[in-house]
């Protein structure tokens, strides 16, 4: 085994346990790369089904390809598709310019923390890596919020050998992060590999592509010409540039993600 | 496995400088993004402190506050030659939960120790613990040679004390290094500083470790995780975590023995067609005899020489690290790979200040951050390996109330004399455990404590039947599910034991509890057993309301109230 299928077969394992032990289930589907790999794996891990909905949180500021491609896959796939927006925020008029972590925490973690009461979710997958950010790097595998959404990250409790936390309060929830030890590169190789199909918002045009995928207008481009795949991994080998620089909210403040995700980001 | 990455964590007493050695080498490696070391410069100017290589993995606005970590994290880094994963571990005792989740993930550790203060607190703890985790490869890397101006008397006097106390742990390390991690010293290159040492740089140090060969030799452990039905085909998952498994091989379930062949490997994308798969794998299998199967069960070849142990008494070398003690008489979960059974602790032979090393022989607790000889009794049957011969089986966890509180591994067979809790139904050498005379009784504040009748039944004995707290008629049947077994009771005595698979219900039939079983079409039995496959801790009550009727044959007797 060389270490994509070590991190397929473990990504395999983690949804297993997920989908055995928590009960009520969803993904939460973003439609970039790392999404794009979770829902291959999800199809690896149960022979081509997908026995849990997939949730959009749809800020309304979401690129118009996005939501194009979104619609696309749910419908060839025949996804339990969930779309959710804080529409009262949305209504309210909340936008980046009244400041952009108010922005993020209404129509992401505000909404994502609704869609989770709505429907009652036990358990939430999401894609999120520790190569991404600080936050994320000290993240467990299954890792749980309270039921005001809460993550307790001082005080998390041990994890160790793929015996994942199952035993939680009724009304709480567990974020299961099945690509936590994937980097960057990992999920490249692994979508070359695989020959997963993507959205072209990730190959360049015009001397530019978007490197990480968010509202459109928080998210920027970077200088590049990389408009294949393997252009992709051979770009990302030599650069020194962090993946999430274009995502504007997380230069706001140095502990801007930690606040975001205490307080139930994804 | 080749090509696969080598995971090394760092551990040491608090401030010997376990992040700053990666900060460190991340930085000198050029491993890391303009933007992580901008920032964490940047945040050093904002709070006026020096810049600190730990920063670059204490990543919580806490940690860097109070110059301390906190959580472990893993980060990747390669040299020309391989890649790693390191994992950073916190040192202060507070955190050693967070220390043993990084360290269980390694293969290899690097144990820090500050040269000017040599061996303390939690440089014997860690090495403990990594003793109890398996982690057998151990090297010493004395840190800060800058604070004793390089001097190798220094260096030597720090290697004797260190290797001295790892002795006491029939523990020896594979190699003691020299290094600041501040300055960088002996890290990627040899030290000009420290010409009088002539071995390995701690890069080059790593690229010399030897990656663990490859199990698949070994014989097969794939314990069931779970078994699908979203289609016609009837596929049981799992993850084999030693050996390997090919179509045809003839296959063995336990604890209950049985015994199928292996017809098909599931897959869905074409590239993972496949006939044969090996440790590590996570795989879909078709059996040729379509037994009830269910998650806990662990699958091994029926070829194979080494079978793993199955039985109701467990000895275990535990570390504890849940804020409430672990207590005698107390009932737990205990897990072994994907096995969960309700454990209690019949004794606690040995319990071990893992600093200190002192011991106590008479404990009836283990407290937090002890380590400790316990002897479980499960209440269902529990199957598992030698740790020395099988890991994954041979180690296990153990939840009190929510959280994972200890861990451990099971290095010999417990040999002690057992009591078990409630009646033994002897038959053909094989002990079953049955709480069928058991008495529930309410007492003050609305408790319902449980008394255990111990008795030990042959074929023919006769049977108490009617008792304070419960009634069962003269002929019955108790179906143990889990052993695939069936015991029968007929005009008041034990009168057999047959297969589960040669049962039709004509009697009442109970669990192990004495709890009736709502079997009244002839459908029911398969249903009931096909739905059991399913269970899980969210379904569980569902299942429980439906099938078993615990009024039946049992009435609570009134202690007090």
């Amino acid at each position: 085994m060389d270490h994509l299928d070590e991190l397929e077969a473990e990504s395999i394992y983690i949804f297993r346990e997920a989908y055995k032990n928590l009960g009520k289930l969803g993904l939460l589907w973003s439609i970039g790369k790392d999404s794009t790999v979770l829902l291959w794996l999800v199809r690896k891990a149960f022979y081509g089904h997908t026995p849990f909905p997939f949730i959009h949180v749809d800020t309304s500021f979401e690129m118009p390809e996005v939501l194009a491609y979104r619609d696309r896959v749910a419908a060839e796939l025949g996804l339990d598709l969930i779309v959710y927006t804080n529409q009262d925020a949305v209504d309210q008029g909340m936008n980046p310019k009244l400041g952009r972590l108010m922005c993020c925490g209404a129509l992401k973690t505000v909404a994502l923390n609704q869609v989770v009461k709505k429907y009652s979710f036990d358990g939430l997958i999401v894609g999120v890596r520790q190569d991404e950010e600080g936050s994320r790097s000290k993240e467990r595998i299954f890792s749980e919020r309270n039921q005001q959404d809460k993550w307790d990250y001082t005080n998390q409790p041990p994890e160790l050998w793929d015996e994942f936390k199952t035993d939680f309060p009724k009304g709480n929830h567990i974020r299961v992060h099945p690509l936590l030890h994937w980097t960057e590169l990992d999920i490249w190789e692994y979508i070359q590999r695989e020959g997963i199909p993507i959205i072209d918002l990730y190959f360049a045009k015009n001397h530019h592509r978007y490197r990480s995928l968010g509202c459109a207008p928080c998210t920027g481009t970077i200088d590049s010409d990389a408009s294949t795949v393997s252009e992709i991994i051979a770009e990302l080998k030599q650069t020194k540039i962090s993946e999430r620089a274009g995502r504007a909210q997380d230069q706001e403040d140095a502990y801007a993600m930690q606040k975001l995700r205490q307080s139930g980001y994804m | 496995m080749e090509n696969s990455e080598l995971h090394i964590v760092m551990v040491g007493h608090v401030d010997h400088g376990k992040s700053t050695v990666i900060g460190r080498l991340l930085y000198d490696t050029k491993a890391l993004p303009e933007g992580t070391v901008d920032k964490v410069k940047r945040i050093a100017q904002e709070t006026g402190k020096p810049f600190e290589y730990a920063y670059l993995l204490d990543a919580f606005e806490e940690e860097q506050k109070q110059g301390i970590t906190i959580d472990t994290t893993q980060l990747k880094f390669h040299t020309a030659s391989r890649e790693y994963v390191i994992i950073d571990a916190p040192g202060h005792k507070e955190f050693l939960k967070n220390m043993i989740s990084g360290a269980s993930d390694a293969e290899v550790a690097f144990l820090i120790v500050d040269a000017a203060r040599g061996v303390e607190e939690q440089t014997k703890r860690h090495a403990y613990i990594l003793r109890l985790l398996g982690i057998r490869q151990i090297y010493v890397l004395i840190n800060k040679m800058d604070l004793v101006d390089y001097e190798q008397t220094r260096f030597v006097a720090v290697k004797a004390e260190v290797a001295a106390f790892l002795a006491t742990l029939q523990l020896q390390a594979a190699g003691f290094l020299p290094v600041s991690a501040y300055y960088g010293e002996n890290l990627v290159q040899h030290s000009a500083k420290m010409p009088w040492y002539t071995g390995k740089s701690f890069i080059a140090t790593l690229d010399s470790i030897k990656a663990k060969p490859t199990s698949s030799d070994q014989p097969l452990r794939l314990p069931i995780q779970d078994v699908f039905k979203f289609d016609q085909r009837r596929i049981i998952a799992g993850r084999i975590e030693a050996g390997e498994l090919q179509v045809d091989d003839k296959i063995k379930l336990y604890p209950s023995g049985r015994e199928t062949v292996v017809t098909e490997f599931a897959n869905w994308a074409s590239r993972d067609a496949k006939v044969e798969a090996s440790v590590g794998q996570s795989v879909g299998i078709q059996l040729q005899d379509e037994f009830f199967n269910q998650r806990g069960e662990i699958i091994t070849r029926s070829s194979d020489q080494q079978q793993p142990t199955v039985t109701n008494v467990v000895q275990t070398n535990l570390f504890w690290m849940g804020q409430a003690p672990l207590v005698t008489g107390q009932r737990y979960k205990l897990k072994i790979a994907t096995q969960q059974v309700i454990a209690r602790v019949l004794k606690v032979l040995k319990v071990t200040d893992s600093s200190t090393l002192a011991t106590r022989e008479d404990a009836t607790k283990v407290q937090l951050n002890d380590v400790a000889e316990v002897v479980f009794q499960t209440e269902t049957p529990l199957v598992y390996d030698l740790f020395t011969q099988q890991q994954v089986t041979g180690r296990f966890v153990i939840v009190d109330g929510y959280d994972v509180a200890g861990g451990g591994t099971i290095t010999e067979h417990y040999q002690g004399d057992t009591q078990l809790d409630g009646a033994i139904f002897s038959t053909d050498g094989q002990d079953y455990q049955l709480n069928l005379f058991d008495q529930y009784c309410l007492t003050a504040g609305g408790q319902v404590v449980t008394h255990e009748y111990q008795g030990h039944y042959q074929i023919g004995a006769e049977l108490p039947l009617k008792g304070s707290g419960y009634a069962y008629p003269t002929d019955f049947a108790i179906l143990l599910a889990e052993q695939d077994r069936v015991l029968t009771v007929k005009a008041g005595r034990f009168s057999g034991s047959q297969a589960l698979t040669d049962f039709r219900v004509q009697l009442p039939v109970v669990d192990s509890r004495g709890a009736q079983l709502n079997l009244t079409a002839p459908a029911d039995l398969k249903a009931y057993l096909t739905e059991r496959e399913s269970l899980n801790d969210k379904t569980k009550t569902t299942f429980y309301q439906k099938w078993l009727d615990f009024n039946a044959y049992h009435q609570i007797v009134i202690e007090d109230i």
